[in-house]
């Protein structure tokens, strides 16, 4: 069950798809290949490159961006399965010179070193307060665990999520973090 | 990623006729798409390179429902995340709530659907390195996970074609709970109990499911499971806390009498076997006991009985027979490991 490695014949043309996004508030088409990724076609096509490309495995959730207002690993869809969709990556989120509270709140607590997860942390956050399933600490640690920090900003980026929701920036002592618990 | 076509169904008669196409020999191997989440990964891994994708995500198959014999029916394309937060599953089903918040990320889980998670290939490393041999990926070469690294491997059911684990949570709790999953084809519409649909690996380990080219799974249902619904667990070991696979999961549910003693019991494990692995003997020796670590420890001997090691995941032996008194004592009480109960004023907010 190798994939086969066949080539296209010698001047053949990939077929393309049209499709149309609606990417931080304003409608653009676009014709791709079907291979595309969202995330290839945001950077590459679009010319968006907010949304970073770490693993392209979904591993590492720098490429997260909202679909919808829902939290997307974007390298593991393709863009013609969004046609019609409303994306929102990390350009959309300040609005005109005015910071999202979120990235306010990343840059007072030092919420980054490199910067090269930060949209994707960004974008998560948005979709983990879209979700209103966190609402402790430790909620947040396990609810963002889908974005990987290699500078390990962990606790300036918890500090900044859980400033920006409103809910206390430490463990209740009452109730200890388990690592691994979800909230349902 | 391989050069593909894609197609777009607009109902289900429109994917299966694509499906079809699909394998007709000048299209290539054509391949359902919903979620994406493990299909392109392996594509771009090129371990999987169908020429066709046909995305079913505008097939009305998100739908949670209730069943008229009082179960629930989950959409073959509702998502994960969805599923888990559903409110008829978390009353009913609280195993499953659990064992799908226990997988994978909140991205991963807003996207992956419940088809999907059954279908979704397995992590051995050597399935998705395409520099090894590997049965299950190219047949008929070898496998290279036999005496090499076998961490996350299998000890129950394995062959001598693979040695290779099913990574789903989900799947463990719907085997648990005796789901049927239904199936449509151009022969028409059939139901697959849970148990038979994942297969050993035997000589075909190319073979995860019972599915042939041209199945679309269109639901899967859960049957009513209200005698259980206060009595259940669900277990997971890992590497990492958050965020990875299983070396060992469990998911027991109970039927308690009053009286303390066991009406009815189930037992799956996950990442142990080619697919959740149950034995029936090992639940009809807790029925009509008291709940004690002596019954418990009876039924993880049963369920565990013919396991086999080997090498490096030979600590699953031990893990596994712990994992299951562990949750089935905790099953006595009703919890749940991995999730959390939202105080009053938290689900208010």
């Amino acid at each position: 069950m190798n994939a086969p490695e066949t080539p296209a014949p010698l001047g053949a043309v990939a077929q393309t798809y049209p499709l149309t996004l609606h990417i931080n508030g304003s409608q653009h088409d676009f014709k791709v290949e079907a291979w595309v990724t969202l995330l290839d076609l945001l950077r590459e096509h679009a010319g968006l490159t907010g949304s970073k490309k770490g693993c392209d495995h979904g591993q590492c959730g720098a490429c997260t961006v909202l679909v919808g207002g829902r939290r997307i690993n974007s390298c593991l869809t393709l863009a013609v399965m969004q046609n019609g969709k409303e994306v929102t990556t990390v350009e959309g989120l300040a609005d005109g010179n005015q910071l999202h509270p979120l990235q306010q709140a990343f840059i007072d607590h030092d919420a980054f070193q490199c910067g090269y997860c930060t949209s994707g942390q960004l974008c998560s956050a948005v979709g983990l307060m879209n979700e209103g399933k966190a609402c402790t600490t430790g909620q947040v640690r396990e609810l963002m665990s889908g974005n990987v920090c290699r500078c390990g900003a962990y606790p300036g980026i918890v500090a900044a999520v859980t400033e920006v929701m409103g809910i206390p920036g430490h463990d209740d002592p009452a109730r200890p973090f388990q690592p691994g618990t979800v909230p349902a | 990623m391989n050069p593909i076509t894609y197609f777009s169904a607009e109902d289900v008669s429109g994917a299966l006729a694509h499906l079809y196409a699909g394998v007709d020999a000048n299209a290539g191997p054509s391949k359902v798409i919903a979620g994406g989440t493990n299909l392109l990964d392996l594509m771009k891994e090129r371990v999987m390179g169908p020429q066709q994708l046909v995305d079913i995500n505008a097939l009305p198959l998100d739908q949670i429902t209730p069943t008229p014999d009082g179960g629930v029916r989950l959409g073959a394309i509702a998502r994960n995340a969805d599923t888990a937060y559903h409110p008829l599953v978390r009353a009913q089903y609280p195993v499953l709530t659990a064992a799908i918040l226990a997988g994978a990320s909140p991205q991963i889980r807003n996207m992956a659907s419940n088809g999907g998670n059954l279908l979704q290939r397995t992590r051995c490393h050597y399935f998705y390195d395409t520099t090894t041999p590997c049965n299950k990926r190219a047949p008929g070469t070898g496998c290279s996970a036999i005496g090499g690294l076998t961490r996350q491997h299998a000890i129950l059911g394995a062959s001598a074609h693979c040695i290779a684990t099913h990574p789903s949570d989900m799947c463990v709790a719907l085997a648990a709970l005796g789901a049927v999953v239904g199936v449509r084809s151009s022969a028409g519409e059939r139901r697959i109990d849970f148990a038979d649909f994942h297969r050993l690996p035997g000589e075909q380990p190319e073979r995860d499911t019972v599915l042939a080219a041209g199945d679309l799974i269109t639901y899967i249902d859960l049957p009513p499971a209200a005698q259980f619904a206060r009595h259940s667990a669900y277990l997971k070991f890992r590497d990492r806390a958050s965020y990875a696979f299983a070396l060992v999961s469990v998911a027991v549910l109970l039927d308690m009498g009053e009286d303390g003693m066991v009406r009815d019991a189930r037992i799956a494990l996950g990442s142990v076997a080619h697919k959740p692995w149950r034995v029936p003997a090992a639940e009809a020796v807790l029925i009509g006991r008291q709940v004690d670590e002596t019954a418990f420890a009876e039924a993880a001997d049963l369920l565990l009985a013919g396991a086999q090691g080997q090498g490096q995941n030979n600590f699953k032996l031990t893990m596994a027979r712990r994992a299951v008194i562990r949750a089935l004592t905790q099953a006595v009480e009703g919890t749940h490991d991995n999730t959390e109960e939202l105080t009053d004023d938290e689900a208010s907010l």
